[in-house]
């Protein structure tokens, strides 16, 4: 999906900046985008191995257990038959509670993990599970409790409560999620029934 | 509420080291056990970032996003979504660090109390990179047939857009 995406996004580009005559700009940008992904990972190189870390340290105190046991109906809810004491309903849980308090940096590292956990019991390892659909999609939908560079953004240009968006957000956040979720059990129903269907009859 | 904020995240650091304290966890070795973990993550996200980010700034720089914009306007209209937000609806599942950039620019131009300043606000923080944690997740597992991933992703900022604006609507008029 992402290569026809990014063919795309590159080739209209170009025949876009042909014809608006900003080819120039769009020339600087193919030279500098690169440039600007790896000072990214620079700036990000520090806080992640940070929040690693400070993570470590929750892993070997049992409190990732604990807000693991905290968010067993959840998982129960959404993964349907994923076991509650498995590794990687424990890196699921351990990404949904980095998600929530914002600590998106450590979130991506234990997706990751999550990830490898559920390609482990996956039957076919070209194609994404079920469980990784529910579970990539969760991660594009924001669930972050507070979001504090938004509100430092808007303290900069002089907002008279930069923090009150936060009922919004979390409205919005929560009504989108569920839009999300639904719009992912559906498709995995389906393709449970596609599945079965095809079970059933290659013995006939 | 603002300042309530900024004690959340040093707090939190300081919490999880008092636990693992409590816990007779060696906290210091444990800690540079994890930071070392980091290293690997960044370096295998690097190429992904490398393709994604110049694909964006090509977009930006060569009027793509502008045109975009304004043939999407009928059906951001439809969403109620305020003009100077489209932008943000349109950049935010693509690159991170560009919504960032893109708010800066609009809470500049419109004001961070406005109507559209507020709903980038709000869309900024309640969807995600959608395309960044696709390719991220999928690529860390090397799975290329991502099904219906995408589509499902792609409902879910739509509703988000609808929603940021709705929800403005809702508390600030």
């Amino acid at each position: 999906m992402l290569n026809v995406i990014w063919a795309v996004i590159m080739i209209i580009s170009v025949v876009c900046g042909i014809i608006t005559g900003r080819i120039s700009e769009v020339s600087y940008a193919a030279i500098n985008g690169g440039k600007a992904a790896v000072e990214l990972c620079i700036s990000l190189l520090g806080s992640i191995c940070f929040w690693s870390g400070i993570m470590k340290i929750t892993e070997k105190c049992g409190l990732t257990a604990l807000i693991g046991k905290l968010c067993r109906p959840l998982i129960a809810l959404l993964f349907p038959g994923l076991k509650a004491n498995s590794s990687a309903a424990s890196a699921i849980t351990m990404n949904i509670s980095a998600n929530l308090l914002g600590l998106g940096d450590a979130a991506t590292p234990l997706g990751i993990e999550a990830m490898k956990c559920l390609q482990e019991i996956n039957n076919d390892k070209s194609t994404v599970s079920n469980y990784m659909v529910t579970f990539i999609v969760m991660n594009t939908a924001s669930i972050q409790l507070l979001p504090t560079t938004i509100a430092a953004i808007r303290a900069e240009h002089g907002a008279a409560s930069p923090m009150d968006i936060l009922p919004a957000v979390l409205l919005s956040s929560a009504c989108s999620l569920i839009v999300g979720l639904l719009a992912a059990a559906i498709g995995n129903i389906r393709y449970i029934r596609k599945h079965c269907h095809g079970a059933l009859k290659q013995p006939i | 509420m603002t300042n309530f904020t900024v004690y959340i995240i040093p707090v939190i650091i300081a919490l999880f080291i008092a636990a693992g304290l409590i816990k007779k966890v060696p906290v210091f070795d444990s800690f540079i056990d994890g930071a070392k973990s980091g290293i690997p993550t960044i370096i295998s996200i690097l190429p992904t970032l490398i393709g994604l980010i110049t694909a964006v700034e090509m977009f930006k720089a060569s009027g793509a996003l502008d045109m975009l914009t304004a043939a999407l306007l009928p059906v951001t209209d439809f969403l109620g979504l305020p003009a100077e937000a489209v932008p943000m609806a349109l950049l935010r599942p693509i690159s991170g660090s560009g919504s960032i950039a893109l708010l800066n620019n609009i809470l500049g131009n419109c004001g961070p109390d406005s109507f559209a300043g507020r709903t980038a606000s709000v869309l900024c923080g309640a969807s995600e990179t959608t395309f960044y944690t696709i390719s991220v997740y999928c690529g860390a597992v090397g799975i290329k047939k991502t099904r219906h991933i995408l589509a499902a992703s792609l409902i879910s900022d739509a509703a988000s857009a609808f929603f940021s604006a709705l929800a403005v609507r809702l508390f600030f008029s």
